[in-house]
């Protein structure tokens, strides 16, 4: 023991350590550039995807056929429903999606919970997030990930520019509108209790993209709103979801509507205008996004504009 | 009743009537026994095909070329943990209900009646909600165990604050506790309301499925993080037996029987306070096993904690895995909260269990 110097010795440790640390440096870079490399080759044949607009971004490629999976919100188109469902997208059970074998992993970005989620990464499957944005550019943006990740990156140029078409088109009629139409998004009519969406939702924005204004500013997200706050925000019109079950007698539900004490006293139920969409369609901020524009645009303002 | 004691302590073990000592450590076997295949069960099935046997044999042999990637995270990092973690969420969860129904000498009485459910799930829900917004610096301190901790530390303050609330002049009333907690638990419920009134839809579903509870998130982390406080409440346990089953016989009893009331009562609350909070800050809510396990087992072997305590950790865990397993399969690939499968099995066969044993309810 007291041959060995104290200062060389140190040096020794130092400089296995560095050593030790460089081989561990290679050893773990060695598989990681090898699976990249695989990766880059191997097209995704085994698709799970995670999201109705995910969902619908995949079909609009026509890329359908590699689907092995869906979430409990991917419902259209409605032969997705036929995919097997890996449960609702932040209650993702880290087995049930390893049991449809996906080789790609396509999820909207609010997916959880993340301890499964860190677990699903760990398996080596490769996991995409594809950003959570009620947006023009956040759609552009999806379609673009998606389109790179299944490797069909023309097939998404042309659905771009497709959606950004569908969504032009309608903006050049909506330049001609010189008074906003003041909309009041109802999401549900439970017991004469009215449910409606304040600013910041999928709702607000895609009014205001079909070329209308919220009726609605004065808090964020949907919420359950009073009887005289209707009566003072005074909407133009009424913007509904098609109804399902209970509600899918839309004569009934109007008849509702104009015998509730605050909805009958605006301007929207005095004029008869109720509108109503498909729920997905207008919310869902997928592909079909430009179409709902339209769509709304036309029932707010008419073919005249 | 001086009699029959004397009797009793001067001959072998069950030959006085009405004991049911050979009985109940024949029951404690059957349930090791039965535990035991559940979680062999537990690790074996599940939504993908990955064999466990196959995994066992890779690591024993040490060719981990036999198995993919894939099946070493299924057996290993997604079944292991989630069958371990359930095991000790089902036994601390049925031992600390029988505790407080002997505790409280109440039969309604589950562990969420110390506060620790309603505290725990203000922390959680407050969390969730504002984890993103106004918490988030405290959200990111904590990483992505954020919720768990903050239902923990919520669960414990609540029982401190019962507990500070219902002591005077160094007595604990146990009236008192209860009524308190009530009154604690509306507190909480207010708050707890007003959050989800903040929530977004998206908060809103996460309240959902943390109020169901379900052991899917289980890691290697969260088994270590609630092993140390779980496993010292299981051994110790037993050593309760004797002073629950003096309290029985009622507080004033107890003590002429030389038990430190007090210092019992304080015991036994930290005991369920922490081992019940760390199961729901792993597993969100899980309701039921705590109430039936206990009962279950009163009706099947009589009162005496000496064994119910133990089988109550074994059956717990053997409700729960089994639960789980059903939670998890029933639909697969998705799954369901286990809170809703403990609750649809667990009440009709308790309530079956009532009827057949009518009369002889009483703890």
């Amino acid at each position: 023991m007291s041959c060995l110097n104290p200062v060389k010795f140190r040096v020794f440790t130092r400089r296995s350590a560095l050593l030790a640390g460089f081989g561990c440096a290679v050893i773990a870079a060695t598989p990681l550039t090898f699976d990249a490399a695989v990766a880059k080759e191997a097209r995704a044949q085994r698709v799970l995807a995670i999201g109705g607009a995910v969902t619908e971004i995949v079909y609009a490629l026509g890329e359908q056929d590699r689907l092995v999976g869906r979430d409990s919100t991917s419902t259209f188109p409605p032969e997705a429903t036929a995919l097997p469902d890996v449960g609702y997208i932040r209650a993702l059970s880290p087995e049930g999606v390893l049991s449809v074998k996906p080789d790609l992993v396509l999820a909207r970005e609010n997916n959880g919970p993340r301890e499964a989620v860190e677990v699903l990464k760990s398996t080596g499957v490769r996991w995409v997030d594809v950003p959570d944005d009620f947006t023009l550019e956040g759609i552009d943006e999806n379609i673009t990930i998606v389109a790179r990740e299944l490797d069909v990156v023309e097939k998404g140029e042309a659905l771009k520019a497709k959606v950004a078409a569908d969504i032009a088109k309608t903006r050049e009629h909506l330049a001609s509108v010189d008074r906003k139409l003041r909309v009041m998004f109802v999401l549900a009519l439970t017991d004469g209790k009215i449910n409606t969406s304040g600013t910041n939702t999928a709702a607000s924005h895609i009014i205001e993209l079909a070329g209308a204004e919220n009726a609605i500013s004065g808090f964020e997200g949907y919420k359950q709103i009073s009887n005289e706050a209707v009566i003072d925000a005074a909407p133009d019109v009424i913007l509904m979801m098609n109804g399902r079950g209970a509600t899918a007698d839309h004569a009934a539900m109007n008849a509702l509507i104009e015998a509730h004490p605050a909805l009958s006293t605006t301007p929207a139920v005095k004029n008869g205008r109720i509108i109503r969409m498909d729920g997905l369609l207008m919310l869902g901020f997928g592909p079909r996004t430009g179409e709902a524009i339209t769509q709304l645009a036309k029932a707010l303002y008419g073919d005249e504009h | 009743m001086s009699i029959s004691l004397e009797a009793g302590m001067s001959q072998a073990p069950g030959a006085y009537a009405g004991d049911r000592t050979v009985f109940a450590r024949r029951m404690l076997l059957v349930l090791t026994v039965v535990l035991i295949l559940t979680a062999m069960f537990s690790i074996a099935s599940g939504a993908t095909n990955a064999s466990a046997v196959s995994v066992a044999w890779a690591l024993i042999s040490g060719r981990d070329d036999l198995i993919s990637a894939v099946e070493r995270v299924v057996i290993l990092d997604i079944r292991m943990p989630r069958t371990l973690l359930g095991m000790l969420i089902g036994a601390a969860l049925a031992v600390s209900g029988a505790t407080m129904q002997g505790l409280f000498r109440n039969p309604l009485a589950d562990p969420g009646i110390v506060g620790v459910s309603a505290g725990a799930s203000l922390g959680a829900v407050t969390f969730i909600v504002l984890g993103a917004g106004a918490l988030a610096p405290v959200a990111a301190f904590l990483g992505m165990y954020h919720i768990p901790f903050a239902a923990f530390v919520g669960g414990l303050l609540f029982t401190m604050a019962l507990y500070r609330i219902s002591t005077r002049n160094g007595r604990t009333s146990v009236a008192t506790m209860l009524l308190a907690g009530i009154a604690l638990g509306a507190m909480a419920g207010a708050f707890t309301g007003l959050l989800v009134f903040w929530a977004d839809d998206e908060q809103l579903r996460d309240l959902t499925f943390w109020g169901l509870g379900s052991v899917a998130g289980a890691t290697w982390l969260k088994v270590l993080a609630v092993a140390p406080v779980i496993i010292p409440i299981l051994v110790f346990s037993p050593f309760m037996a004797r002073g629950l089953n003096a309290m029985t016989l009622g507080e004033a009893t107890a003590r002429h029987l030389g038990i430190n009331v007090q210092l019992f009562k304080r015991v036994a609350i930290v005991m369920v306070a922490s081992g019940t909070g760390a199961c729901v800050a792993v597993s969100g809510g899980i309701g039921f096993i705590g109430i039936v396990v206990p009962h279950l087992l009163r009706l099947l072997m009589g009162p005496d904690h000496r064994f119910l305590l133990p089988a109550c950790a074994l059956l717990g865990a053997v409700m729960l895995l089994f639960a789980d397993a059903i939670a998890r399969q029933i639909v697969a690939p998705a799954e369901l909260p286990i809170g809703i499968v403990t609750a649809a099995i667990g009440a009709p066969f308790f309530l079956w269990i009532l009827l057949r044993r009518r009369g002889l309810m009483d703890i």
